[in-house]
C-alpha cells in the first residue's frame, strides 16, 4: 500500500512541486536582490505562499494554513509596515564591502547541504510501508495518522510537548511586552 | 518528488537567506532573508516528518507500534514552534529598528555603533 490515493506520483503533481520549487527559489533570491525593499517584501510573500503550496504537497495542510496566516498575514504585513513607517523604500538594501566573500560562504555551505542530502541513504516511509516489515496495525496508524493530521498535531502539542507548548506561549507574551517596552514613546 | 527534491530546494533558500543576512546593511533585509531561513528550516522539518520513519517504528515493528504512529507528525510540531518563535522574533526586530530608527535615522547596521564607542 502506498499513502497517496494514487495521486501522489502522478505527472500533475511533478509539475505543481517544480513550478512551486523554481518560483519559491527565484522569490527568495529576488528578495535578496532587489535594491527597493518594497519590492523585496513583495517577493517574500511570493516565496512563503510558494513554500505553503509545498507544505500542502507534504500533507502537512495544517502547516500550509498556518503558513498562510502567520507568514503571509502577519509576519510580511509587520515588514511592509515597518518599511512604510520609516519611509527608507527608495534608499534601498545595498550590500556591504564583504559581499563576495559572504556569496562564497553561503554557496559552499548550500553545495555542502545538496551534497549531504544526495550522499544519506535515508529509510523511506513509503519503501518501509512497500517492504512490509511493518505490522498491520503500525500501517493502518500511519495511514490513518497521514489521512487527517490536525488531530495528532493537537495530541502530540497538549500531550509529548505540552511543556514547549506552554513556554512558548511565555515567550509571544515577553515579545509583546518586549515590542511595546522599545517602541513606547518616552 | 521525494524527500531530495524538497531538502534541496530548501537547502537553497537556506543558502538564500544566509547571503541576505550577512551581507545586507539594512537591518530590514536582513530580517527579511532571517525569516527566509527560517521558512527553508520548516520546509525541511515538515518534509523530514513526511518520509523518513521514526526508529520506534521501524526497529521493533510490533512494540507498541501503532501508539508510536503519531510520533510521524513531530517534524510538523517543530514547524509550529518555529514559526511561533520566528513571529516572536520579527516583531522584536522590528520593535528594535525602528527604536533605533527614531534616535540615529537610520537603518544600517553598519552604522549602529552606540556601543564600540
Amino acid at each position: 500500500m502506498t499513502l497517496g490515493q494514487g495521486t501522489e506520483a502522478s505527472l500533475i503533481v511533478d509539475v505543481v512541486f517544480w513550478v512551486l520549487a523554481v518560483s519559491s527559489i527565484v522569490a527568495a533570491f529576488a528578495v535578496v536582490q532587489m535594491r527597493n525593499l518594497f519590492r523585496a517584501a513583495l517577493f517574500l510573500i511570493v516565496s512563503f505562499v510558494a513554500v505553503a503550496g509545498m507544505f500542502v504537497l507534504l500533507r502537512a495542510e495544517f502547516i500550509a494554513a498556518v503558513q498562510v496566516l502567520i507568514y503571509v498575514g502577519a509576519i510580511s504585513v509587520l515588514i511592509i509596515f515597518a518599511i512604510l513607517m520609516t519611509g527608507e523604500v527608495e534608499t534601498g538594501s545595498p550590500a556591504h564591502s564583504l559581499r563576495i566573500p559572504v556569496a562564497i560562504l553561503a554557496a559552499l555551505f548550500g553545495i555542502l547541504a545538496i551534497f549531504v542530502t544526495v550522499q544519506t541513504d535515508w529509510i523511506i516511509l513509503d519503501d518501509v510501508l512497500q517492504s512490509g516489515n511493518l505490522s498491520a496495525s503500525a500501517t493502518s496508524g500511519i495511514s490513518e495518522v497521514f489521512s487527517n493530521t490536525i488531530p495528532w498535531i493537537a495530541r502530540l502539542l497538549v500531550q509529548d510537548f505540552v511543556l514547549a507548548f506552554e513556554v512558548a506561549s511565555v515567550v509571544l507574551l515577553a515579545a509583546i511586552i518586549g515590542a511595546l517596552a522599545l517602541i513606547r514613546e518616552r | 518528488m521525494s524527500l531530495d527534491n524538497f531538502l534541496i530546494v530548501s537547502a537553497i533558500i537556506f543558502s538564500i537567506g544566509l547571503y541576505g543576512a550577512l551581507s545586507k546593511r539594512n537591518a530590514i533585509a536582513v530580517l527579511m532573508s532571517i525569516e527566509l531561513m527560517f521558512n527553508a528550516v520548516n520546509l525541511a522539518a515538515v518534509a523530514f516528518s513526511r518520509y523518513t520513519v521514526p526508529a520506534t517504528l521501524f526497529g521493533r515493528p510490533e512494540s507498541g507500534a501503532e501508539q508510536m504512529t503519531h510520533l510521524l507528525l513531530t517534524g510538523q510540531v517543530f514547524s509550529i514552534f518555529i514559526i511561533t518563535i520566528a513571529a516572536a522574533e520579527v516583531a522584536l526586530g522590528l520593535a528594535i529598528v525602528i527604536a533605533v530608527y527614531r534616535s540615529r535615522s537610520t537603518l544600517f547596521v553598519t552604522d549602529a555603533t552606540q556601543m564600540r564607542k
